[in-house]
């Protein structure tokens, strides 16, 4: 597979048909861990009502996640730290800012160190998971494997973290 | 020093801060036995127990009596405003009002930290759910440090329901911080949770498992025995499996050392034989006692001006 050198643009092998075509303005997620690609649409909070144009690629292949997913949403530039904690579950991933097809700025995400109203609990008994008027608290304890503690039972969550998001 | 707004957590206190509470703790022992004090005069303690207790919130009640305080008690839960729906926050916020600190017991987890969120007051944790019970780990610690002299370096032994009893989780805990030589006696059914080992291992400490009491009761400076909870158990089965695994009575402590202790957070069953009541080893009324002590310290560094 080839990338193009126009943003956020990725090709077949073969045919140079673009698979999806690149975007004038907005924000391209790459290298999102194949299969991940609708877990990362919902800790950014884009939902199927959104407005925006968003494009997703699953599975495509990549040299260095073996597949990967590419998420693009159009006009709209994501600030860095609600994209960091795509970090979650995506912690290979890279963010491009797009404007006027040029990429302007790349960096890759890197967790915060606490996490609000993202991941829910894995304790059924914490006070987090009733109909409290509070959001969800993760301080992230450790980034490589992901180690999140609940700021209220503070019980560990570290295994099946796309599980728990909300 | 001791500058906490709220009381929720052993992992927030670092031994400097227990050591300024026991030592504060060790100054009101003669009030706690009823010499006259005035210290909190004016002052209202709000008791928020949605779950029965009788020790907890009646030493509680005494610290506060006993410093010169009043009382107020949120009624049974089915009277209460609990039982129209209104939320854990808003009755914080509400009796925060009409008092200086708030103790609070409730059966769900991190429920005294959203209470902190929203309280206009100090919040004490006297249990939520399996969670954590600070005080009861405060007037654990000054029992040995009473009844020893000191906790550095001693051999402590924790016995029985290490995975559910929240009061050996964060002694274990604060034991660490005091250089403790820690054996954890349980049913393997019953183990200490991985986290909290691990948590132990990588603070250094030295932590043994054993399922056998027999062979760590001449070893250690410190027994602390704990109740295994029927209600814990889904299938009463499994209860039956580890029910009465373990049993002092005095014949199982003649090779002990002379200087062991032996605590219970109590109420016991049958994990300690009521013949071991009159052994020069049982300490477990003195620390059902030190409960108040320690409850005065709390109170009278979070409302009463500090140490």
């Amino acid at each position: 597979m080839m990338a193009d050198r126009r943003a956020g643009v990725e090709q077949k092998d073969g045919p140079r048909e673009l698979r999806v075509k690149p975007i004038k303005n907005g924000t391209v997620i790459d290298h999102i861990a194949g299969g991940q690609a609708l877990n990362v649409l919902k800790i950014l909070g884009i939902s199927g009502t959104t407005d925006a144009t968003v494009s997703v690629v699953m599975n495509v292949e990549s040299g260095k996640l073996g597949k990967k997913d590419i998420v693009k949403v159009e006009d709209r530039e994501l600030l860095e730290d609600e994209v960091n904690k795509i970090a979650l579950i995506a912690p290979a991933a890279s963010i491009n800012i797009i404007r006027d097809y040029k990429v302007v700025e790349k960096h890759t995400v890197d967790l915060p160190d606490e996490i609000v109203g993202v991941v829910r609990c894995q304790n059924p008994n914490c006070i987090s998971n009733t109909s409290e008027p509070i959001k969800s608290r993760m301080l992230v304890k450790a980034k490589n494997p992901v180690l999140l503690r609940c700021i209220f039972c503070e019980q560990p969550l570290t295994d099946r973290i796309a599980e728990y998001l909300i | 020093m001791f500058e906490k707004k709220h009381v929720l957590s052993m992992r927030e206190f670092s031994r400097e801060e227990i050591d300024s509470v026991l030592d504060l703790a060790s100054f009101l022992e003669p009030y706690a036995r009823g010499k006259k004090s005035d210290m909190l005069a004016g002052k209202i303690l709000a008791l928020l127990f949605f779950e029965p207790s009788t020790r907890t919130r009646m030493s509680f009640e005494t610290a506060m009596k006993r410093l010169g305080g009043a009382v107020i008690n949120l009624g049974p839960a089915e009277g209460s405003s609990i039982s129209k729906g209104e939320s854990l926050a808003d009755t914080v916020r509400v009796i925060g009002g009409y008092a200086d600190a708030l103790v609070i017991r409730h059966p769900k987890e991190g429920s005294a930290r959203l209470a902190s969120q929203f309280s206009p007051v100090p919040v004490l944790n006297a249990g939520d759910g399996a969670g954590h019970h600070p005080t009861q780990t405060l007037l654990d610690l000054y029992t040995i440090k009473k009844e020893q002299g000191h906790i550095d370096d001693l051999s402590v032994a924790l016995v029985g329901d290490l995975k559910y009893g929240r009061t050996v989780h964060s002694l274990a805990y604060a034991l660490s911080l005091y250089g403790a030589d820690i054996t954890l006696v349980s049913p393997p059914s019953l183990r200490m949770p991985e986290a909290i080992r691990s948590d132990l291992f990588s603070k250094g400490t030295s932590v043994r498992e054993t399922n056998d009491l027999s062979v760590v009761v001449n070893s250690v400076d410190v027994l602390y025995m704990t109740r295994i909870q029927r209600e814990r158990f889904p299938d009463p089965q499994e209860y039956n499996k580890v029910a009465r695994c373990y049993r002092l009575t005095p014949e199982s402590l003649v090779n002990a050392r002379k200087n062991l202790i032996i605590m219970h957070p109590l109420p016991r069953v049958d994990e300690i034989s009521p013949a071991v009541d009159g052994t020069p080893h049982a300490r477990y009324f003195q620390q059902s006692f030190y409960g108040v002590t320690v409850r005065m310290a709390l109170l009278k560094m979070l409302i009463g001006g500090g140490a």
